[in-house]
């Protein structure tokens, strides 16, 4: 028979993979739920049904195409390709301009209709966010 | 002028490097005392960089755009003092201070390690300068900050005006000097680890550097946290942003670290644990100067980059991780003496408790910052982990983590029981009662805020009798973990109670709910040495009566040609009134958000508390209890 130390110890081993594969299953799982993907309006386009999910959809902000009252926003983002209508309010950062890359965090009304509950700041004129540049890239 | 003997003492840096590898190699087998050759090139290096830090210094004070990376990142009508902290506000730069910190910490363990043997210093300054080598070379060769550029610009392209700040001026060398300080922790541990020389008297010596790094990394982070809140205007000090989450996860580590090299000074046990904590630390801290500075992370914060960097330190990474794992198995003699007499409870089992809830909250950061690149990578899709992944994987284990702060420090080492200890109960009710009392004025969530708040007011008090009753034993103890307990208490309470108005208005309207008036009564403009300003007058009325006038500033910086909000916020000990106001492009309408967030300055507070706990520590001579 094995000793009550060794007993002991395989326990402990066996309590500590446990312990890691539930954390580890926890996570992934969580992060499931919570993970925002993001899209570009023509990806938006191609949806097969319109999803209840949190997205983020990133392009251009449309030439002349703000439109601004006290409670909301509204604007269209662009990739060239296709567009979306935006409706936000909220605080709006002080690089979003017309012709600027934006990226706007919300739920899909329709696959016309963007309800934004958030537009991210950039730090930096020149500065892209990734996904715009790929986006705009790939057309 | 300056950029040139920068550029050449970089590389006469480089070659002291050289010499102290081969003569404190050629010195390692000798008997007798540390070769004087040794130290003075170990000075000597420092003093190279030094000299090529303050020619960097001198060329963005004199404005010498021949110099790329001036000419990248400065301005001459800039004023002086962001001229100087230009010099560390951008990549090259900021490597150069890397370098001048890794030097600098190097020089001084030798200096304070003169009683400890020979090869152990030797072998520490060995691993170290395999560090200082690898930065060298990543310096001159991807990011050299002398370079020239020809014909010489009239004009530099200047420095990002977000960073035109005197938080985030201070802000990265405070949090280098403690990401850098773990690479003293690192090489010593390593040469411990291949000595085995791993005692108790180690342990005290090396807790030193360890109460080093992590003060400054705290305070680091907290200057970061103070700049965001009030510079980003969105109101908020944590958003669990990657760049955010790479300074904590080395935090974690380290705060990880120090409670092991505790038992480890007291017991000579959790030896594993403390070379794998110190590995961890380094690595991380070197991983989060990658992912900020390749640009792979999809930030808010994020600044110019580029991509062939990120692969340099990518590589140098996975080399000191592989150096680090072989000498942790080759070397490392795990020793089954102590494991035995663990008692289920006492103070290292406590310990031990923290070091896997610790572990377990890095694994979650960990996971939610490189999990998004990752996905990238095999799949192409594009993905953001936000506060909620945060919030609902790390909320419920902060609980059961609040109640074993509060009850860990109160048990011996080796074995404890719960004699004397009924005031605990009498906590935990008060805080229920407190608890249940706050929370049911809310829509919120009862039964877990409940319990969550619960668990940080019983930890608060517990932690404030410690600090009445205890009085001077063990005071940096008490104060960090009393500063921790009021971290968390007004992190939660400012949650709960922070309130938010936003909305569009134009000069002279006026904004009206069932509480408060805001009245945006006027806009006046200024000209300032490199910015226009516009400063709005607000004046916020409260239901009661109050006034209270805000005055909110936009700034258009001319070169770059960039327009940030500086917010206005009123602080006192109870609230923060805190109002932004930014531009709509083309418009007449100005984007106003109101908000008041309670305990703010708490939070501040109680982080300068926690590190405060940390320097007593520090300066304490005699070994507490």
């Amino acid at each position: 028979m094995y000793g009550r130390k060794v007993k002991l110890r395989l326990f402990f081993i066996l309590l500590l993979l446990t312990t890691l594969a539930l954390s580890i299953f926890l996570i992934l799982k969580s992060l499931e739920d919570n993970v925002v993907y993001f899209q570009s309006p023509s990806q938006i386009k191609l949806l097969t049904e319109v999803t209840k999910k949190k997205i983020r959809v990133g392009g251009m902000v449309k030439n002349n195409s703000i439109f601004i009252k006290s409670k909301k926003v509204r604007f269209v983002i662009t990739d060239f390709k296709n567009e979306i209508n935006v409706v936000y309010s909220g605080v709006i950062p002080n690089l979003f301009a017309e012709g600027k890359g934006v990226v706007a965090e919300g739920y899909l009304k329709d696959k016309e209709f963007f309800l934004a509950t958030k537009i991210l700041a950039k730090h930096d004129e020149n500065y892209m966010p990734p996904e715009v540049k790929a986006a705009l890239e790939e057309k | 002028m300056a950029s040139l003997i920068g550029s050449y003492s970089l590389i006469f840096g480089l070659g002291c490097s050289v010499l102290i590898i081969f003569f404190s190699v050629k010195d390692f087998n000798k008997s007798g005392n540390l070769n004087s050759k040794v130290i003075s090139f170990t000075f000597l290096q420092l003093f190279f960089i030094v000299v090529s830090f303050f020619g960097l210094i001198l060329s963005f004070v004199n404005s010498d755009f021949s110099n790329e990376t001036v000419f990248n990142h400065s301005h001459t009508t800039k004023p002086l003092f962001y001229k100087i902290t230009g010099t560390w506000g951008n990549h090259e730069g900021s490597l150069l201070l890397w370098l001048l910190v890794l030097t600098l910490f190097i020089f001084l363990f030798l200096l304070s390690s003169k009683k400890e043997p020979k090869k152990y210093r030797i072998l520490t300054l060995l691993f170290q300068q395999v560090i200082i080598f690898g930065f060298f070379i990543f310096v001159i060769k991807t990011s050299n900050p002398f370079s020239y550029i020809f014909p010489i610009p009239t004009e530099g392209l200047g420095l990002n005006p977000i960073l035109q700040d005197p938080a985030l001026a201070i802000h990265p060398p405070i949090l280098y000097l403690g990401y850098v300080g773990s690479s003293i922790i690192f090489s010593s541990v390593l040469a411990a680890t291949t000595l085995n020389y791993i005692t108790k008297q180690w342990a005290k010596d090396i807790k030193k550097w360890i109460l080093v790094s992590w003060i400054f990394l705290t305070l680091g982070i907290l200057l970061g946290s103070i700049w965001a809140y009030y510079e980003l205007g969105w109101g908020g000090f944590w958003f669990w942003d990657p760049v955010e989450n790479v300074s904590l996860m080395p935090w974690l580590a380290l705060t990880t670290l120090l409670h092991c090299i505790l038992v480890l000074e007291k017991r000579l046990i959790l030896t594993s644990w403390v070379i794998i904590l110190s590995i961890a630390t380094f690595t991380l801290s070197m991983c989060g100067t990658f992912l900020v500075r390749s640009g792979i992370l999809n930030s808010v914060h994020t600044f110019a980059n580029d991509p062939e960097r990120g692969l340099f330190i990518l590589i140098f990474l996975f080399c000191l991780i592989f150096l680090s794992f072989f000498v942790f198995f080759f070397f490392h003699k795990i020793e089954n003496r102590n494991t035995s007499n663990f008692f289920w409870l006492s103070k290292e089992t406590s310990i031990l408790i923290n070091n896997w809830f610790m572990m377990y909250f890095l694994s979650v950061v960990l996971i939610g910052t490189i999990y998004p690149i990752f996905l990238e990578v095999i799949s192409s899709e594009k993905i953001s982990v936000g506060p909620p992944f945060y919030n609902k994987l790390i909320i419920p284990f902060l609980i059961p983590f609040l109640f074993a702060i509060a009850i860990g420090p109160k048990l011996n080492w080796i074995k404890s029981d719960f004699k004397n200890k009924k005031y605990l109960l009498l906590f935990l009710i008060v805080s229920l009662i407190l608890s249940i009392f706050i929370v049911k004025n809310f829509k919120i969530d009862f039964l877990l805020n409940t319990i969550l708040i619960t668990s940080a007011f019983f930890l608060f008090f517990v932690t404030l009798r410690d600090l009445i009753v205890r009085q001077f034993t063990n005071l940096s103890q008490s104060v960090a973990h009393f500063g921790f307990s009021l971290l968390i208490l007004s992190i939660l309470l400012n949650n709960i109670f922070s309130t938010e108005i936003i909305t569009n208005l134009k000069i002279g309207e006026t904004f009206q709910s069932e509480k408060l008036k805001i009245n945006f009564e006027s806009l006046e403009h200024a000209d300032k040495q490199n910015y226009k300003s516009l400063v709005g007058k607000f004046s916020i009325e409260s239901f009661d009566g109050k006034v209270v006038v805000l005055n909110p500033e936009l700034r258009i910086y001319n070169q770059p040609n960039i327009i940030t909000s500086e917010a206005d916020i009123k602080t006192n000990l109870l609230t923060d009134k805190f109002i932004t106001m930014n531009i709509v492009h083309n418009q007449d309408y100005f984007n106003i958000r109101y908000q008041t967030k309670p305990y703010m300055v708490w939070i501040w507070i109680s982080v300068l508390l926690i590190s405060c706990g940390g320097l007593i520590s520090f300066l304490r001579k005699k070994y507490e209890k």
